[in-house]
């Protein structure tokens, strides 16, 4: 989360002729900024790998970082790393997108029809402070724990945060540019499509980045419940048989992975929504 | 010559809700402009002037077909107006710029909408960058451009479409003094250039004598025009200090004459309105009826 304000600043438009120049103050402002934000992780990690070996923890419960790194080379030689990840992602990404093509037109269409969004809207605030993995069992009474009941409370995670923001973004498209399109006599369908649709991408994308953590934070909690895969059962299940280097490196491969989904849809959202960036010199 | 736009006996009332509450909306019927007639002849300059809450947007409104009136007509080229159409092009004091697109793609804007096509449509809207004086800007998204260079691409988009007659509402009156000099006089050489018909509203009076060949002076609420002002200038676009000419000094104060009356009763309106608003909340039954 901590680069996605950051990597704002690293969009540097080049403008013909000045491109040379540019790119040499470009890789020195990314080797100091690179710098910046690393330092800390490095501090964290030198301090995991030292506070066990000067005994400062108890090494069975929080082994060396060098240990977990050899677990976790174990696990991805094995193969089960692959395995457990790939029925994670699977699961995270298939309940992610199903949300975004179920909730975005949804919240298109009730963000447009504006008595609509004031009659649903208490409702639909009403689901998304529900915590989806207090609704858990329902899914698994009625889904069963087959991979249905993950998708399913992945997708009812991610569908909330996305349908709001949408109906915001909707909503809240400045009037103005509204009647200025619309004094340019446009037909309701290319006001939607030319003006509607591009004005509230942002707000959309907010709603985007939430889903995207909570597929990945719901799912583990889910597959630690019941499941007989994926990295959230990898952590439960070592943790039951005391392998604690591989428990380990089953959340450190979470993170990571929390942190490449975080950082690609900051990507494609600063493709997006280049037009706002604001100048940083 | 007969009228390009001719607004015939025209009376706009809105229906305001008085409380925001959601069940014990009353709504009350305001009168916003009453027996609105003006005739704006082809290729002039006519500026609307009036104090703040006149209705002189409204009106703006009516002429871009963003509303309709509740009696009266407008009429465009002898044919009643009936809705918005690229035949009157709108300049808002916010500017109102796409800020996902470029300069000079939200001057293809109106075009796009004429169905003009892709290759025809850029040279157009170069062509329009270059008359406001944006040539080399034409890549840049709004929110890289300072306050006066977004108008001129406003103006640009709006005249870009070609339309019969150019609406502005305030256009200038965000911006800082010296650029808003800078955009009046570039007004009037583009005015030179294109020929439109343009109608301008404003509350600056020095505004409206400066640039308008007719000065219309409403009324405040509901909005009546006052009186139609000739400003008998020639070659405004000319080097010497307009503002400074005896006869520009008299009919700013004519017209000042005419307002300071009107802004007097609107403020009165505007301190009224508010002492209501507060009572109202404090009451929600005791809203009393406006006037």
């Amino acid at each position: 989360m901590a680069n996605s304000t950051s990597t704002g600043e690293v969009l540097v438009r080049f403008e013909n002729g000045k491109r040379a120049n540019e790119a040499l103050r470009w890789s020195l402002f990314q080797l100091n900024k690179g710098f910046r934000i690393s330092i800390a992780i490095i501090g964290f990690l030198f301090l995991w790998e030292a506070a066990p070996r000067l005994g400062l923890v108890n090494t069975t419960f929080l082994p060396p970082l060098t240990e977990v790194l050899q677990a976790w080379w174990r696990l991805l030689l094995s193969g089960d790393l692959a395995d457990h990840t790939i029925a994670s992602l699977t699961r995270s990404v298939g309940g992610f997108l199903l949300a975004i093509a179920v909730s975005i037109p949804i919240g298109l269409a009730i963000g447009w029809w504006k008595p609509v969004a004031q009659y649903l809207n208490p409702l639909l605030e009403l689901f998304r402070n529900t915590a989806a993995l207090a609704i858990l069992p329902v899914f698994i009474l009625l889904l069963g724990l087959g991979e249905t009941s993950k998708i399913a409370i992945v997708f009812y995670a991610c569908a909330f945060p996305l349908l709001l923001n949408t109906i915001s973004g909707v909503r809240n498209v400045d009037p103005l540019l509204i009647k200025s399109a619309r004094s340019m006599g446009l037909s309701s369908l290319s006001l939607f499509r030319k003006v509607i649709l591009p004005a509230s991408v942002p707000t959309i994308f907010v709603g985007i980045r939430q889903a995207g953590a909570s597929s990945i934070l719901v799912l583990v909690a889910a597959e630690m419940v019941g499941a007989k895969s994926g990295l959230g059962y990898l952590i439960q299940y070592t943790q039951f048989s005391f392998q604690i280097p591989e428990m380990y490196a089953g959340i450190i491969s979470i993170s990571v992975i929390g942190l490449i989904i975080n950082y690609l849809l900051v990507l494609v959202e600063k493709k997006l929504t280049a037009w706002k960036q604001t100048y940083s010199e | 010559m007969t009228a390009k736009i001719s607004i015939q006996n025209v009376q706009k009332a809105f229906r305001i809700k008085r409380n925001l509450g959601h069940l014990k909306e009353v709504l009350q019927p305001i009168s916003a402009l009453q027996d609105i007639n003006l005739d704006v002849k082809q290729g002039e300059f006519m500026v609307i002037v009036g104090p703040s809450g006149c209705g002189k947007s409204t009106l703006l409104d009516l002429l871009a077909g963003l509303t309709k009136p509740n009696s009266g007509q407008i009429l465009l080229d002898g044919k009643a107006i009936t809705g918005p159409n690229l035949d009157r092009g709108i300049v808002f004091q916010q500017y109102a710029l796409f800020p996902w697109k470029t300069a000079l793609a939200n001057v293809e804007f109106g075009l796009e909408t004429k169905g003009v096509g892709r290759k025809e449509r850029k040279q157009i809207a170069q062509e329009y960058i270059n008359l406001v004086g944006l040539a080399g800007f034409e890549h840049r998204y709004p929110h890289e451009l300072s306050g006066g260079m977004k108008q001129r691409v406003a103006i640009a988009r709006s005249l870009a479409y070609d339309p019969e007659v150019l609406l502005m509402d305030e256009p200038f009156a965000a911006l800082d003094a010296q650029t808003r000099e800078t955009l009046q006089s570039e007004l009037l050489r583009i005015w030179e250039t294109t020929k439109k018909t343009i109608i301008f509203i404003t509350h600056g009076i020095e505004e409206a004598v400066y640039l308008g060949q007719r000065v219309a002076v409403m009324t405040s609420r509901p909005g009546r025009i006052k009186e139609v002002i000739d400003v008998p200038f020639e070659a405004r676009t000319s080097e010497e200090d307009l503002r400074s000419n005896p006869e520009f000094v008299k009919i700013r104060h004519q017209i000042w004459d005419l307002l300071k009356d009107e802004v007097h009763r609107a403020q009165e309106q505007e301190k009224d309105k508010t002492l209501k608003a507060n009572s109202a909340k404090s009451n929600v039954k005791g809203v009393a009826s406006d006037g």
